[in-house]
């Protein structure tokens, strides 16, 4: 009996220390280590044959130079303010688009509801860089928006869309969009309809109904998703490699260039331990979002 | 069962020149092509506690959501104070409901919640605390102002719910099905603080329930609903002596009900022809009715009285066995088996201890029953 409860808290531990922490104190030890034209391309690595000493020898060459480093460099604190920027932007970006249509969905008959469900998931079920090659094709100068324009008679010279930042945020929404719209309508869908038609009786007009009792109820869908899709788009690097162009700076695109451009690997271990860092704290503020909300259900 | 506000001459709906302050003009609502509500008339008084009664599904919800503004009337008028609300939104109604769910914000206290209504009518802000604190003085509620409506248990929500809907001093009160939630003790201690509450504002109150107790308790008048329509619509009381058909006896309390022919009649006395052989069964009905029509002796079980010999001057005597004994601690009900084969049940009052009771199984005894203790139905 106990033995089994042993094992059944020991296995998500052990997939955290397997997937999670090893990995992590790989990076982290890389990250303290020096770069070297070697394979791996860093020094030092753990010699056992040596022994105790060998291991404090190991330990006595890590040193933190690559964080001063990122400090001096001011590359990098542009790219992680950028990074942030755009995540806040294109977060608030995909709330007013997608919270629409999750009360849309809401709203719609009940029949309907799987079907816009599917509608809204769909999406998922192709290749993700495909899709954002589609974006490519629309956006170019060519593509298929600027022709639509110029044929409409709204513009005469093509709109340069594609490698600006205008082109990542639609290539963001587009692709988090479901992360926002399903936590918002699952809030959504739960809200009792007479709670609404208690605001209308006690005086309110649909719309104050709506600000007085809908948002705030949905507020826990709302963070939710803000969440869902800030965290993910601030390491972000295929949408902005492939949309964005040369102004566009984000810090997973910089930490892509380290790893593989420069072969870099300490340095682009740190970037990634700082990122790492710096999400904590949004992943923490969701945690307990999501724990407060589920209190909230019982 | 009647309370004091109901008892001593409060019936508007006697006094033709009386105004009602809801009337129903041949009200008529359909989903499609079901109809919930149909062809309904009926007016209700300031001051009264009026209770819909029948079975689930027979359109009381969709009454009450006609009177609140959430459903618009197919035809026909509802007039409030004389003037027709159809066009009225909801939240432009001297209306307030309590939904049968309570429907409370989640997201608000209960001093937030019972002042939901008020910051959106003209009261100055500045009253707004002092009116809440009546409010939940009235529903016994201020230690828990602070609360959030998942931290307070249901006769409590049920209250804030009725404290909230009542706030704004609306000339009308709709409760649905207010003490659905509650356990049976809850409920009873509950109906009685609902009719000292509505005495004590004045509001008129328009409450539903299949519970005929409940509504037997706290009303005014009862109207007995069926299939979107009226059956009767009178006092308790009268509602219980005097039901008007099968359906509505039958639906209120325990009747025994025996089908017969009327033999003949003189004023209000019927005598009915029942079975082959068996004296006739002396009753009375409200209506004159013609010989050989056929109808239902119904007579409540209370009515009833069982004894060992045939009692001398009894009207109405008729033997059988005891087939069955239902004990229910203060009553005892005798389901008494006549020659005939019909089942009469009989109660009487356990004022004695059980082991002294003076029937038991298959002993033969005699019920008996004043010419005036049943009445005839045709309907
Ligand atoms: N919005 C609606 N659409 C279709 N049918 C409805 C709707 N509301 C109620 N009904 C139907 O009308 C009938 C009466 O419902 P309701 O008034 O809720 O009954 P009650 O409250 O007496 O149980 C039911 O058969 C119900 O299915
Ligand atoms: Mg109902």
């Amino acid at each position: 009996m106990n033995l089994r409860r042993l094992i059944l808290i020991a296995i998500p531990y052990l997939w955290l220390l397997l997937f999670f922490l090893i990995p992590f104190g790989i990076v982290l030890k890389i990250s303290l280590s020096e770069t070297a034209i070697a394979i791996p391309p860093y020094t030092p690595t753990l010699d056992l044959s040596a022994g105790w000493q060998g291991f404090t020898a190991y330990l006595s060459e890590l040193d933190f130079d690559n964080f001063s480093f990122l400090a001096e460099d001011d590359l990098y604190w542009k790219a992680f303010l950028s990074s942030l920027t755009i995540s806040v932007v294109s977060t608030l970006l995909t709330l007013a688009v997608g919270f629409p249509i999750a009360y849309g969905m809401a709203n719609a008959p009940e029949e309907w509801r799987p079907s816009l469900m599917v509608l809204v998931i769909l999406p998922f079920w192709t290749s993700f860089l495909i899709r954002v090659y589609a974006w490519m094709g629309i956006l170019s100068q060519g593509g298929l928006l600027n022709q639509f324009l110029i044929w409409t008679g709204l513009i005469d010279t093509p709109l340069t869309i594609l490698n600006t930042n205008t082109a990542v945020y639609i290539g963001i929404v587009y692709t988090y969009l479901p992360f926002m719209v399903l936590p918002i309508y699952a809030t959504l869908e739960k809200l009792d309809n007479s709670l609404l038609e208690a605001a209308e009786d006690l005086g309110c007009s649909r719309i104050q109904a709506f600000w007085l009792v809908t948002a705030p109820l949905s507020r826990p869908g709302v963070i939710a998703g803000c969440f869902l899709v800030f965290i993910p788009v601030l390491g972000e690097f295929v949408i902005p490699s492939l949309l964005g162009g040369s102004g566009t700076l984000m810090i997973g695109k910089v930490l892509w260039e380290e790893f593989f451009t420069n072969r870099d690997w300490p340095v682009a271990s740190a970037v990634a331990v700082v990122l790492l860092l710096i999400l904590i704290i949004p992943i923490t503020l969701f945690q307990r979002n999501q724990q407060a909300q589920r209190e909230a259900d019982e | 069962m009647q309370q004091t506000a109901n008892g001593c001459g409060f019936a508007p709906w006697q006094d033709p020149n009386e105004e009602p302050l809801i009337r129903f003009e041949g009200v008529t609502k359909k989903f499609g092509e079901f109809t919930a509500v149909d062809r309904l008339d009926v007016d209700i008084f300031k001051g009264e506690f009026f209770a819909l009664l029948g079975p689930s599904g027979c359109g009381k919800t969709t009454l009450m959501r006609m009177l609140a503004g959430f459903e618009k009337p197919t035809e026909g008028r509802i007039l409030l104070d004389g003037r027709d609300i159809g066009p009225v939104p909801p939240n432009k109604r001297a209306v307030n409901m309590m939904f049968q769910s309570y429907a409370l914000f989640p997201h608000l206290s209960v001093a937030e919640n019972i002042a939901f209504g008020l910051k959106r009518s003209d009261m100055p802000k500045t009253e707004i605390p002092g009116r809440v604190d009546e409010m939940l003085g009235l529903v016994q509620l201020r230690e828990f102002a602070g609360r959030k409506p998942h931290q307070i248990s249901g006769g409590q929500r049920q209250r804030v719910a009725l404290a909230r809907a009542l706030a704004k001093a609306p000339k009308l009160l709709l409760l649905d099905e207010p003490l659905g939630a509650l356990d049976k003790k809850l409920r009873q201690q509950t109906q009685f603080e609902l009719v000292d509450i509505q005495e004590k504002t004045g509001t008129t109150f328009v409450i539903v329930t299949h519970d005929q107790e409940e509504a037997m308790t706290v009303a005014t008048r009862v109207a007995v609903m069926d299939h979107g329509r009226l059956i009767q619509v009178d006092t308790p009381d009268r509602i219980y002596e005097m039901p008007n058909s099968v359906y509505v006896a039958d639906f209120i309390g325990d009747v025994n009900l025996i089908e017969g022919n009327v033999a003949s009649t003189e004023g209000e006395r019927v005598e009915i022809s029942w079975a082959e052989g068996q004296p006739l069964i002396v009753g009375s009905s409200a209506s004159p009715l013609a010989a050989g029509t056929r109808c239902s002796f119904a007579i409540r079980p209370e009515k009833v009285a069982i004894s060992a010999e045939r009692p001398p001057d009894a009207v109405n005597a008729i033997s059988g066995n005891i087939h069955d004994i239902a004990y229910l601690g203060n009553i005892s009900t005798y389901h008494v088996r006549l020659d005939t084969g019909h089942i009469v049940k009989a109660q009487t009052a356990n004022s004695r201890r059980i082991g002294r009771r003076d029937f038991t199984w298959e002993d033969a005894v005699w019920l008996s029953f004043t010419d005036t203790a049943g009445i005839v139905l045709t309907g």
